[in-house]
Formats: C-alpha cells, sequence, structure tokens
C-alpha cells in the first residue's frame, strides 16, 4: 500500500466516522425512542453502499479508499453490540434481541440490493 | 438553522482524530491478514470483537467511574472504536460466503460476531464496575 494510500484512509476514515455521528444524532433527535434507530439507519445504508461499491466491481486501492477506509468507518459494529447490551441491561430484551434480528436481515437485504443494483450499472 | 448551530467543533474534530486512527489499525490489520474466499475472515472478526471490548470499557469506564469530559468519549468511544470496528463489511462477507454455498461457514461467522461481541461489551463494563466495587 502506498503512503498516499495511509493518508487517504486516514481522512477518508475520519470523514465516515463525522458522518455516522452527524446521521446517528440526526435520526436519534427525531426519533426519541430506546431502540437505536439512529444505528440502524447508518448500519443499513452503509451495507447498501458498500454492496454498491463491491457490485460496481471496483478493486485495489479504489475499493481499499471507498469501501474500507469510508464505509467501513461509517458503519460500526461495536455501537451496535453496546446498545443491544445496554437494551439487555435495561430489561428490554426484545428490543434487544429485535435490534440483532433487524440489523442483519436488514443489513443483508441492502448489501444484497446495493451489489445487484451496482451490477447492473 | 437551529440544528446546526448545535453542532460542536471539537467534539466532531475529537470523532474525526478518533476515526482516523480507528481506519487505520482496522486498515493495517486486514492488510496484515488478508483474507481468502471461503475462509473465515479474522482480520474483521478480530477488529469487531477488540472494539467491542474496548467501547464497553471506555463507555462504562466515562459515564460510571469518570468525571464528564465532553471529548473523550467522541474521540475514543464514536471516533476510534466506531471506525475500528465495521457492519458493512460483515455484510459482504457473508454474502461472499453464500455466494460459494458456504452457508455453515457463513451462519458460524455471523453467530461468532454477534454472540462474541456481545460477551465483549458485557465482559469489559462487567471489569470496570467490579474494578469500582472495590476500589
Amino acid at each position: 500500500m502506498s503512503a498516499p494510500a495511509w493518508i487517504g484512509v486516514a481522512i477518508l476514515g475520519s470523514l465516515g466516522s463525522v458522518v455516522r455521528f452527524l446521521l446517528d444524532d440526526a435520526v436519534s433527535t427525531r426519533n426519541p425512542s430506546s431502540f437505536p434507530l439512529g444505528t440502524l439507519a447508518v448500519n443499513a445504508s452503509g451495507a447498501l453502499i458498500l454492496g454498491l461499491l463491491t457490485g460496481l466491481a471496483l478493486s485495489g486501492e479504489a475499493l481499499l479508499l471507498a469501501g474500507s477506509a469510508t464505509i467501513g468507518s461509517y458503519t460500526t459494529f461495536s455501537t451496535w453490540m453496546l446498545e443491544t447490551h445496554r437494551l439487555g441491561e435495561d430489561g428490554q430484551l426484545l428490543a434487544g434481541a429485535l435490534n440483532v434480528l433487524v440489523s442483519v436481515v436488514v443489513g443483508l437485504a441492502a448489501a444484497s440490493l446495493g451489489r445487484s443494483i451496482g451490477a447492473t450499472l | 438553522m437551529s440544528a446546526r448551530t448545535r453542532v460542536d467543533r471539537p467534539q466532531l474534530l475529537a470523532i474525526a482524530c478518533g476515526g482516523a486512527l480507528g481506519a487505520l489499525a482496522r486498515v493495517g490489520v486486514a492488510e496484515a491478514w488478508p483474507a481468502s474466499a471461503g475462509r473465515w475472515p479474522w482480520a474483521t472478526f478480530a477488529v469487531n470483537i477488540a472494539g467491542a471490548l474496548m467501547l464497553g470499557y471506555f463507555v462504562t469506564r466515562l459515564q460510571e467511574r469518570l468525571p464528564i469530559s465532553t471529548l473523550r468519549r467522541p474521540l475514543l468511544a464514536t471516533g476510534l472504536c466506531g471506525a475500528l470496528t465495521t457492519f458493512s463489511t460483515v455484510q459482504v462477507e457473508l454474502l461472499r460466503m453464500a455466494d460459494r454455498h458456504a452457508y455453515g461457514l457463513a451462519a458460524g461467522y455471523l453467530l461468532a460476531s454477534v454472540l462474541g461481541g456481545y460477551l465483549a461489551v458485557f465482559a469489559s463494563s462487567a471489569l470496570v464496575r467490579r474494578v469500582r466495587a472495590i476500589v
């Protein structure tokens, strides 16, 4: 990997993280429930975009920068797990289980849809 | 515009710095440990479990133990752990396993990621609280 590519990873990783925070914040503010809709919105949209990039058959440093660096940082696994754990701790076991199930089903559907769209472009 | 004025520049800068570090670490691990098709994606699995462990630690410690700090959470939790871990890559890896009809591998990877991530948050949160109970 070239030095400019590493610099690109740092810049795009920070961009993905800031956009994640802003979207999560916007969704959570508009939907003040205990269900973590903000993270779901981020992860589902990120899965769609990464699916799209794979469908477009990007490869090498282009895929690394657009996919791994940008979308990889935009979506998050740790927050998804933390929010699931805290729902369980609060006794909201059904909401916690739904948070896992809905994220997986929606995430897979979004990635698959994105890939199909990318392949037809 | 009222929503815009709420945006806190130092907070966004902290998220950006943590995010850059998290992305560099995740891409570094992926480069060092390249995934091969039809195999367990160790790089993604490792960063996700490690990031969940770290997030449970940071959030519990920052919320329940340390005095309120405005920049540590955006830097360490939202930025570093958020960018170190990834959801989208897991979904695309699962699709690729399904393409190869490796359904057992896909189910095992999904289950291990979710259970492992949950247990990692549980363990690190419990650890922070136990230390507090003793001290």
